[in-house]
């Protein structure tokens, strides 16, 4: 067998990064000088150019190909060049050095096997050196050879280069990016670029040609668990094809597949191919395919095709560190849409956790993320979405945010704090097919994003469980809660009003608003529920109905406070003889014995009080972890 | 996976995400050898069809040998065809360089048929490494009412997520073969056994290296009379491939301004 010539090799892919003026695109121009790879008459279409503008030879002009550019020298835009090595093929992504235009940037630097990261020796590490570094991390991009340019400036000074690559050095490190090679060179000259610098004797690392060779292709996540998102089904013939790229791991002819989000699993009876020998019988990561199934189960574009073994993670809220390129800042409550794969789907920003400052890496709270800055927020969808930690699969780790018609940001994915919610959804029955079609308190509370039950206040009159439960209602639901308050008022007209207030009309009262709580807290909402309910044995009751979603709530004011209070006159009637049986006075108060919340109203404040339920909520009832 | 299985792979990606986002669109076809491989991506990407019409510009001065290739070749890969005459010379700007004004016939005979059909996008064949400007381009690349290219401000594009939401009036060029090398295109026509026009083919020391109007259009010299030897002579040229292409080289930016005023 005869090699491959290098050639026909895919090429690796380099963007080159660095501050403006640092001397990028003359680092690129004189590599394809020097590694022989441009074409005839383009040294010399270079020259004239130059002698034209009164320059000297301005290796930068091979990429400047367009006139607007020429004439700002500045590199406007994403450009892909290759040359060759005796080793292999590149193409150069030249990244654009001007502020404004990181989402160049990023559309380059997305999809490169490496990085070359240029400096001015003279000026040293300057805000686009720190910010670019910084994209390059949030990219996943970890190979990054950095060229300390124009050393001839600085009349190829060792001691200014160490300290130069010490800077670049420490600014990486803080990222955990450890630079494959830090090299001085002189763009212009060609100094230290296919040949060693006569100019700079005291360096004996490599040259840059030899330290990119070095470098290694990413390969193409086989290994990892299968993740065949749906890009289409396509009816063309008698054939029902499911079409989508593998984006990691490998499926055979005969796999039972698990789909998410409908958990329905089938098998691949055929992998479809046009113009090839032979039948297929295996697939892996990167190849577009197209498969049919054993079973005709209901799959559309978004869904994502696994092994039941490791399947994605679902969710309905995540976090996700950002890069903003919107021209509208990034804001708490804003809606955007979300493109992960092939899926799309709206998200809403629940919370900005933090804004990340690339310049020393600092940390700061904020309300919004601007144009060009990064920051860590939490996303919220209507409904569960299959995805990965970023970490774990960057395939289905990242996605980018559309807002109207432009895409406006782009994330990575992580899961700290979050559960997966798909070991409540996966169907244990294997008998369960996907006609089964039953909405569960699971998949309402994937669709609410947070979990339901009941918190049932008890106390005595006037120890605030109104008051508590109505400002608690409304700070969730102003927080997108799905969350309702059961009290006298909306009980006694209507469903309970053919009862008095005798011992057993009471606890038939209780025993009604019990079941009409666990209802609602089956059909996923947050209930909550102000009555005295003085008697042990009817909260028992109540909490009978739905154990696993009952939370007892003891509002605790003494009763001399709540005598005090007295906010209806109560107390003074009941005293007076006018009400029998009042609760404290002439008939007994049950405290509970071991309640999930005790919330001490006679010392608190109401805000305090408020704050108390408010967090016992979002660790019991919330998205994060309990 | 090798180097043309993940060109082909990336490029049947593409095809089916338009085809996905578009209800109507039109794939070009101009006989050459880029759009060859790109309608036979198209029929791997759809299974051995294509879902949607393929349009021919008609300038009237194309080589005999292309009319007879699109006559054969429409039957044997059932494509719907769908064939406009480019408007007259006359009808083009006169401030456009002779050549330039003439390869404009078919970027205002392209805007009558996106018109006329109401097409949301066109796939077209072009390659970054073709053409310094080509280079800038997206895989989707939004274009203005009138077709018009806006190169400083285009949309960020990473992880294949590619603008698929507009604002009414927005046209698409959807570019399939946007990452692959003319080398490529070759290695995958042999692997693929794909049929081209003869004139790609050397006779008496020349050849067809890029394929346009009969007078705008001129061999390069060349021995290589089958593909392998055209893929052994790309391994080695250092000739650009479109320097027998009158219309790039009437003056520094004429094939830029070309391309903003929609040209492919």
């Amino acid at each position: 067998m005869t090699a491959t010539p290098i050639t026909d090799l895919a090429p690796m892919k380099l963007v080159i990064v660095g501050h403006v003026d640092h001397g990028k695109s003359t680092l690129i121009g004189r590599m394809l000088h020097d590694t022989g790879s441009l074409p005839e008459g383009k040294a010399e279409a270079v020259k004239a150019m130059s002698d034209r503008r009164g320059m000297p030879m301005e290796w930068a002009f091979v990429l400047d190909a367009l006139q607007a550019e020429r004439d700002q020298g500045i590199t406007i835009d994403t450009t892909q060049i290759f040359f060759k090595t005796p080793v292999r093929p590149y193409v150069i992504i030249d990244a654009p050095g001007h502020k404004e235009f990181l989402k160049n940037m990023v559309s380059g630097a997305a999809s490169a096997d490496a990085a070359i990261l240029v400096v001015d020796a003279k000026e040293g590490v300057q805000e686009q050196t720190r910010r670019h570094g910084y994209i390059l991390h949030l990219l996943g991009l970890d190979q990054v050879v950095v060229a300390v340019n124009k050393m001839d400036l600085v009349d190829h000074d060792q001691a200014r280069f160490e300290q130069v690559a010490g800077e670049v050095r420490d600014y990486l490190a803080g990222m955990g990016i450890t630079p494959s090679a830090i090299l001085p060179v002189s763009a212009r000259h060609g100094d230290g670029l296919a040949s060693k610098s006569a100019n700079m004797p005291w360096f004996d690392g490599p040259t840059m040609i030899e330290a990119l060779d070095a470098q290694d292709q990413k390969p193409l996540p086989v290994e990892l668990p299968l993740r065949f998102p749906i890009q289409d089904v396509y009816k063309f013939d008698e054939r029902r094809i499911l079409a989508g790229r593998i984006e990691s791991g490998k499926l055979n002819v005969g796999d039972t597949l698990l789909f998410s989000p409908s958990n329905a699993t089938a098998q691949v009876q055929s992998i479809e191919a046009w113009s090839v020998d032979g039948p297929v019988l295996s697939a892996s990561a990167g190849q577009s395919i197209g498969i049919t199934l054993n079973d005709q189960l209901f799959v559309e574009r978004g869904f994502v095709a696994s092994h039941q073994v490791d399947p994605p993670i679902q969710t309905n809220v995540f976090s996700a560190r950002i890069f903003w390129l919107g021209r509208a800042p990034l804001e708490v409550g804003r809606r955007y849409k979300l493109k992960l794969s092939t899926l799309e789907h709206p998200v809403e920003v629940q919370a900005i956790e933090r804004v990340i400052d690339v310049a020393d890496l600092s940390e700061r709270p904020a309300d919004r993320i601007e144009r060009n800055e990064v920051g860590e927020v939490v996303l919220r969808a209507r409904a569960q979405l299959s995805l990965d930690e970023f970490t774990a699969n960057p395939r289905l780790g990242r996605f980018v945010l559309i807002d109207g018609y432009d895409m406006a940001g782009g994330g990575l994915i992580s899961m700290d704090g979050f559960h997966d919610l798909r070991r409540s959804n996966t169907p244990t029955s294997q008998n369960i097919t996907a006609v089964e079609t039953r909405v569960t308190t699971d998949a309402r509370w994937a669709a609410n994003g947070h979990r339901s039950g009941v918190l049932w206040l008890t106390g005595l009159s006037g120890a605030g469980k109104s008051t508590l439960a109505l400002e608690l209602e409304q700070a969730l639901f102003r927080k997108g809660w799905q969350v309702y308050v059961l009290d006298g008022d909306n009980i006694r007209f209507g469903l309970s009003a053919d009862l008095g207030f005798a011992p057993k009309d009471r606890e038939e009262n209780i025993r009604r608003v019990g079941e009409v709580a666990a209802l609602f807290a089956r059909a996923g909402v947050l209930v909550i529920t102000a009555f005295i309910s003085p008697y042990r044995s009817d909260r028992d009751r109540a909490r009978a109905v739905a154990p696993d979603l009952f939370h007892e709530v003891h509002v605790n004011a003494g009763l001399e406070i709540c005598e005090e209070r007295d906010p209806k006159g109560l107390y003074k009637k009941a005293r007076r003889g006018e009400i029998p049986e009042f609760t404290g006075i002439s008939a007994p108060y049950e405290a509970p014995e071991n309640p999930e919340v005790e919330v001490d109203t006679g010392t608190q404040t109401l805000s305090q009080s408020v704050e108390q339920l408010l967090r016992y909520v979002e660790a019991n009832f919330g998205g994060k972890g309990s | 996976m090798n180097h043309l299985d993940a060109l082909e792979a990336q490029s049947v990606y593409i095809l089916r995400e338009a085809y996905n986002k578009f209800d109507r669109m039109g794939i070009l076809w101009s006989l050459g050898k880029d759009s060859n491989v790109m309608l036979w991506l198209a029929r791997k990407a759809f299974f051995g069809h294509v879902p949607f019409p393929t349009l021919f510009c008609d300038t009237g001065k194309k080589f005999p040998e292309m009319y007879a290739f699109q006559k054969r070749y429409k039957d044997e890969w059932g494509i719907n065809l769908i064939v406009r005459d480019c408007p007259p010379i006359e009808e083009i700007d006169p401030t456009l360089p002779p050549a330039a004004r003439s390869a404009a016939r078919k970027t205002e005979g392209l805007k009558r048929i996106i018109a006329e059909l109401d097409m949301q996008a066109v796939v077209a064949g072009i390659r970054r490494d073709e053409q310094a400007t080509r280079a800038k381009e997206r895989v989707f690349s939004p274009r203005g009412e009138n077709a018009e290219w806006d190169f400083r401000d285009q949309p960020p594009e990473f992880w294949d997520q590619f603008k698929t939401d507009f604002a009414p009036g927005t046209h698409i060029r959807v570019h399939p073969l946007l990452h692959w090398t003319e080398l490529d295109i070759w290695l995958y026509i042999q692997r693929e056994r794909i049929p081209v026009v003869d004139l790609y083919f050397a006779k008496d020391g020349k050849r067809y290296r890029s394929l346009g109007d009969v007078d705008i259009t001129f061999p390069v010299d060349s021995d290589a009379d089958t593909v392998e030897k055209i893929i052994a002579e790309l391994r080695e040229t250092k000739v650009a491939e479109r320097s027998g292409r009158a219309m790039d080289h009437e003056a520094e930016d004429a094939f830029e301004r070309l391309r903003s005023a929609g040209y492919m």
